[in-house]
């Protein structure tokens, strides 16, 4: 009996004999390989992710402890998680308290923390995306996703200007989501409303010397 | 099977008629009669595309490489096109090496079986989804229902839909057609223990979807999901989305099963630098969708641990054998075509009849489940739901050439449907048109079509077999007389004398300025 997988297989094939058409090199005239000074990443970044309604925080990286803990009182966030990996540094000054990620917590588990911390991969200037791609410091995804409020520490030098420049720092294998502000749905009369299922805040921290 | 291929190739057979979405009950003129009646969708429709278009053109425009993003997302999916077996081949086997489970479907029956067979094996009686046409196009939650598995939208416009007991009428925003107090009846008709207080305000109905769906994400073991993309090199499937139901699904339950359309795949992870700028800027008009996730087969400690991709044929094969026809294939489901489209902005997504409405619709449906022209097929109708002005291929980010598409399509289905009113009235119309004689004799002739025009001039209604002409559209009635029969009057003459004089004039008046 031929398989399902050999039919379609076949199919195609005979479709490409009934209709050939010549081979195609792709021309990719588009921009890439584009480098901004980090004044200018860093303002276009800001710029594109408050246009989501995204909060933006700046600090160098030995401020890092306080920033991180003035954003998590200002949501009133008392209960958060971090990921294993995370940098213990960063918790410093924050009087909350942390729930470390593990894998022996069942995720729905996650939905009574207040929030959650993590760290990033990559981020785009341009169009105002970060870029989690499952390292130590980010942790699963269910992590990031369950808690109501995601605070993300980004680092500027990991800032790039466009999508191709972002894209090339992926490593394709790891489980990775990009998030371009918090949720959202323009479902009822095209009406947008931030918040449905993912975090309904985002706050982003920037290192802009790291 | 390669090697055993011998003789001729044999054309690749449709999606099988009465099985799935990709059909309506009647021929697009009629649904679209009564759509055009339904005043709330006309309005919903009209503002709902006028908002979307302005902030395409907005994040569009603000791309100085916009065209040559569009160049290359063209190429990139012809060349799947010609390698499709290869990628599928390669995809299959990086899914697998990765820890994925690769199935393969002829149609939607066989998707649907596939995935039924998957969900028992689980042992769950309910089962979450993203937001997926191709599972939308085989009907995946009416089959599920038939055996008893409860298939839950978590979209909130699919939840919508579902919960309305209604079809999508729109890619990209499926509930374009409800308003928000017709939303808020539904959510306190049909949502379990909601709020008996629930007032319209978006806010407040997306909060109550929230609530529901919260619970479901939390405790469901299985989702079954589309793709936007599948990655042949990598073998990483991606999912765009904007709410967080997607991420959800895609990561909470035990079972992932994903059901993508084989014209759905890339060759190179770094194709996704193109489609990623495209997608998002061509469809919701943002420089970047809220969310999109992207897995390889299963990462320990992260999300599914057992994956399962479905690859689906279903007539796409029958698609790509057509050299023109093809194309409708590059199609990356981003909706631009309908929210450009006159016909689409009045007539609405349901009067297409097929899970793919407005102009990709009626060249795609067609080409996946066929026109059977003889049998009064209600998609041999869509190619013509067209005015052919082309705003469609010049706000498709593929390039996707669907004018002519059409206009193909249109051939094809006149070839098929043999001898009709229309072909015999072209035939004695070539005839007429070679002889002048008989030429003045038929415009003399024409004259007496005046006696069914109305009291405007306009003639509404026509005797069959001519009457499909006249349902659809008013015809100015034809004037007295024609253009030959005036000019060679003797009002005619002098027209022509006097304007002679005016240029005469005019030529002399040049001259004395120089």
């Amino acid at each position: 009996m031929t398989t399902a997988r050999e039919t379609v297989l076949g199919r195609i094939k005979d479709a490409l004999a009934l209709a050939p058409t010549p081979d195609t090199t792709v021309p990719r005239a588009y921009r890439t390989g584009r480098t901004l000074p980090d004044d200018e990443r860093l303002a276009l970044f800001t710029d594109r992710l408050v246009d989501y309604r995204a909060t933006v925080h700046t600090c160098t990286a030995d401020r890092t402890a306080q920033a991180v803990a003035e954003v998590l009182r200002e949501h009133g966030a008392r209960r958060i998680g971090v990921p294993a990996g995370l940098d213990p540094l960063w918790l410093d000054a924050y009087d909350g308290e942390v729930q470390q990620d593990s894998g022996d917590i069942p995720a729905p588990r996650l939905d009574a923390l207040d929030g959650v911390l993590t760290a990033s991969a990559v981020s785009c200037a341009e169009t105002g995306t970060i870029f989690l791609d499952g390292s130590p410091d980010q942790g699963r995804r269910a992590l990031s996703l369950v808690p109501d409020l995601h605070v993300c520490v980004v680092d500027l030098s990991t800032v790039e200007a466009g999508v191709p420049e972002a894209v090339a720092r992926l490593e394709p294998q790891r489980p990775t989501t990009l998030i371009s502000g918090p949720s959202a749905t323009s479902d009822i009369e095209l009406e947008r409303v931030e918040g449905v299922h993912g975090p309904r805040t985002l706050a982003v921290v920037i290192r802009t010397d790291r | 099977m390669s090697s055993t291929f011998l003789g001729m190739p044999a054309t690749p057979p449709r999606s099988p008629y009465g099985t799935g979405n990709l059909r309506g009950d009647r021929k697009f003129p009629k649904a679209a009669h009564d759509e055009l009646r339904n005043e709330q969708l006309r309005r919903n429709l009209g503002r709902a595309t006028r908002t979307i278009r302005a902030k395409r053109l907005n994040v569009t425009g603000e791309l100085p490489d916009w065209e040559a993003l569009r160049e290359a997302g063209s190429a990139i999916k012809t060349d799947t096109m010609n390698r499709l077996p290869e990628l599928l081949e390669q995809l299959e086997r990086k899914v697998t090496e990765r820890g994925g489970t690769v199935h393969w479907a002829r149609d939607g029956v066989e998707a649907n079986e596939i995935v039924t067979r998957l969900v028992k094996a689980t042992g769950s009686s309910d089962v979450i989804k993203v937001k997926s046409m191709a599972t939308q196009e085989i009907g995946l939650n009416e089959h599920l229902e038939s055996v008893g598995i409860t298939p839950y939208e978590t979209d909130l416009a699919e939840l919508i839909v579902q919960l309305a007991h209604d079809k999508p009428s729109h890619i990209l925003v499926p509930a374009i057609h409800r308003n928000r107090d017709e939303i808020r009846q539904i959510f306190l008709k049909e949502i379990p223990g909601v709020d008996p207080g629930l007032d319209n305000v978006p806010a407040h109905l997306a909060a109550a979807a929230r609530a529901y769906l919260r619970e479901k994400f939390m405790t469901t073991e299985v989702a079954v999901s589309g793709a936007n993309f599948g990655i042949a090199e990598t073998g990483t499937l991606a999912v765009v989305e904007s709410e967080g139901n997607g991420r959800m699904c895609l990561t909470m339950p035990d079972t992932l099963i994903t059901v993508m359309g084989i014209e759905k795949v890339l060759p190179r992870y770094q194709d996704l630098e193109v489609f990623l700028q495209l997608l998002p800027r061509s469809s919701t008009g943002e420089r970047m969708n809220p969310y999109t996730s992207m897995w390889t087969g299963v990462t320990p400690g992260d999300g599914p641990q057992d994956f399962h991709l479905v690859l689906l044929d279903n007539g796409r094969t029958a698609a790509l054998a057509d050299r023109i026809g093809r194309e409708a294939l590059n199609c990356i489901r981003c909706s631009a075509c309908l929210n450009v489209c006159p016909v689409y902005e009045r007539a609405g997504g349901h009067a297409y009849g097929s899970t793919y409405p407005g102009p990709i619709g009626a060249v795609l449906t067609p080409q996946l489940a066929g026109m059977h022209a003889a049998k009064g097929d209600p998609n041999s109708s869509l190619p013509y739901a067209s005015s052919l002005c082309g705003a469609c291929f010049d706000a498709c980010p593929v390039k996707i050439d669907i004018p002519s598409l059409l206009v193909e399509l249109r051939h094809q289905n006149t070839e098929q449907s043999g001898t009709t009113a229309e072909k015999l009235a072209m035939k004695a119309a070539a005839t007429v048109m070679k002889h002048p004689k008989l030429f003045t004799a038929a415009q003399k002739g024409a004259g007496i079509g005046r006696l069914v025009g109305g009291r405007d001039g306009r003639i509404s209604h026509l005797p069959p077999p001519f009457n499909g002409w006249s349902e659809s559209r008013d015809t100015a009635a034809p004037p007295k007389q024609t253009f030959r029969s005036w000019l060679a009057s003797a009002e005619g003459a002098q027209a022509m004398r006097a304007a002679a004089g005016e240029y005469e004039k005019n030529r002399k008046q040049k001259e004395e300025e120089k």
